[in-house]
């Protein structure tokens, strides 16, 4: 077990720190508590924020304080074997073709693959879902295969439609506004990570696994058409 | 039940429907939204007779006017200090006054303020989004922005005696915020933590939803320019590459990677919305524990306040 960094964070919230760079054993111990707390929330626990290497804990002020939630979360920590979440394995099917794929020639360019191998590349990574950050339900998962990982654009595009699957670096993402990004738009996914059933809004948990499947513009359709009804 | 039926005449930027808000869904990349200042919007609500998070219209200093098509309906104005003008009255914001069909109603600047609370004596109908109709800016998730030519409907229509509304001293601007240092205060050169807190800073027009860009000394980033995505609070103050401090608000962001120099306490938030570009701000660091006691203490009394008007209320005629 790492021994976690403990800092307050204003009157009502405390982070607690596993590493202070990308770590995966630390994610691990991450993903351990974010599971503990939802087993054994402690009084007034208001929400907690899983992330890459640290997960913030808020609290209410007027039930306890940085102290108490800090004792809280050691007694967690301290369990041995406690149970992880479990995590599921979706299926997410991507569209690479016209007019969606409109990174897929500049990545080829850049990264020295054709096209194909791009996709094949894409559609190769094991993905894994990190976190939530940024906007509603935008799912930053790691799993980019090493060829095909690329800095930002040097300026953000705007405008770019929901759904778009875009990759930087190791990272990945399906959007889900319409919005600016630096990020490299490979695709357009049908799959919704809004889904609007009330009762599961959001599709992926953190920690959750994705793998893609390619589809040809008429199965985009048929699915996306699906998805809207 | 009678209902109202009111038609956006006008609305500047950033008027829209707002409530409590949706809290509990960070690790989803959603903000809690809500009012700006979150007190007057819950003081609105008390004042005619509804729950204090129930949705309401969030006025900017860009202002609103409504003209009511059909019925008639009780409202509360709180927030800063608007000029409204309802059916060719003058009148002011920490009121209670009624609209008829054929009137007017006007919300529009006053001599300080940034945020108006417009909330009815019914039941706004507005779309929710996640059990709330908290509008997130940035997405148009939720009630919506207003625009003009919109229809809205109050439903369970009530009427109101008009009257005054107490206005707390904590609603004027506030100018000194508490903060705690960090999380990330590691990442700045001591030169830049003293300069932090010596200040002065100011509120540049940067500011929406999300957050403001204040101006003041540049606060020098030590190497770690950039940090692991980790989440972000309301009251967070990031400071990006170019050494200047923004103080994230109602829509913020939900994680980021630039370190955040300090975070001003929950309370304090509320009223320094109310300031406006170019005023002054300065910052007081405290320690967790006195934060967490000073917090406590707000609480406590803000949960007093509120039963004191939900009293009044109740004791009101009609």
């Amino acid at each position: 077990m790492i021994p976690p960094r403990f800092t307050a964070v204003a009157d009502h919230a405390l982070l607690v720190e596993f590493a202070r760079a990308l770590d995966d054993a630390a994610h691990e111990a991450v993903l351990r508590l974010d599971a503990a707390l939802a087993t054994v929330p402690c009084p007034g626990l208001r929400e907690w924020v899983p992330a890459f290497v640290n997960l913030l804990v808020d609290f209410d002020p007027a039930v306890t304080d940085h102290a108490q939630v800090e004792a809280h979360v050691t007694g967690l920590l301290d369990q041995a074997g406690a149970p992880g979440a479990s995590p599921v394995t979706h299926e997410v099917g991507v569209c690479y073709e016209e007019p969606f794929g409109r990174d897929l020639a500049a990545v080829a360019d850049k990264t020295g693959l054709s096209e194909e191998a791009v996709i094949a590349a894409h559609l190769a990574g094991d993905y894994r879902v990190y976190l939530y950050g940024f906007a509603p339900g935008y799912a930053y998962m790691a799993g980019v295969p090493p060829e095909l990982r690329l800095d930002r654009k040097t300026a953000p595009v705007r405008g770019i439609a929901a759904g778009s699957v875009i990759v930087a670096g190791p990272q990945c993402l399906i959007t889900t506004l319409t919005m600016p990004t630096g990020w490299w738009i490979l695709g357009r996914s049908p799959v919704k990570v809004l889904t609007g059933d009330e009762d599961r809004p959001f599709l992926f948990g953190v920690g959750d696994r994705v793998r893609f499947r390619r589809l040809s513009l008429a199965e985009f359709e048929a699915e996306n058409g699906a998805s809207h009804g | 039940m009678a209902e109202a039926v009111f038609r956006v005449v006008q609305a500047g930027p950033l008027v829209s429907v707002q409530d409590g808000g949706r809290p509990g869904m960070m690790r989803f990349g959603v903000p809690a939204s809500g009012g700006m200042d979150r007190k007057a919007l819950a003081l609105a609500n008390l004042a005619v007779g509804q729950p204090e998070g129930a949705p309401v219209i969030e006025v900017s200093l860009g202002g609103l006017t409504l003209e009511c098509l059909s019925g008639r309906v009780s409202i509360a104005v709180t927030g800063g200090a608007f000029v409204v003008e309802a059916g060719g009255r003058r009148a002011a914001s920490w009121q209670v006054v009624t609209i008829k069909a054929g009137e007017t109603f006007t919300i529009r600047r006053g001599h300080w303020g940034a945020w108006a609370y417009l909330a009815f004596a019914g039941a706004l109908q507005a779309p929710r989004w996640l059990g709330s109709a908290a509008t997130l800016a940035s997405s148009n998730l939720g009630g919506g922005v207003l625009k003009a030519g919109q229809e809205w409907v109050v439903a369970e229509a009530n009427l109101l005696p008009p009257r005054d509304l107490p206005r707390p001293v904590s609603a004027r601007p506030r100018r000194r915020l508490h903060v705690v240092m960090g999380p990330q205060a590691h990442c700045f050169a001591p030169e830049a933590l003293e300069a932090f807190a010596a200040g002065p800073w100011f509120l540049t027009p940067q500011g929406d939803r999300m957050g403001v860009r204040l101006k003041g000394p540049v606060l020098a980033l030590g190497d770690a320019l950039s940090i692991p995505s980790e989440p972000i609070v309301r009251g967070s103050v990031q400071v990006a590459g170019d050494g200047v401090p923004v103080v994230l608000l109602a829509d913020h962001q939900t994680t980021g990677g630039y370190p955040k120099i300090a975070t001003v306490l929950d309370d304090d938030l509320d009223s320094f919305t109310q300031l406006r570009p170019g005023d002054g701000v300065s910052f007081a660091p405290i320690g967790a524990a006195e934060a967490a006691a000073l917090g406590r203490f707000r609480a406590e009394r803000w949960a007093d306040y509120k039963a004191r008007m939900r009293d009044r209320m109740r004791g009101s005629p009609g």
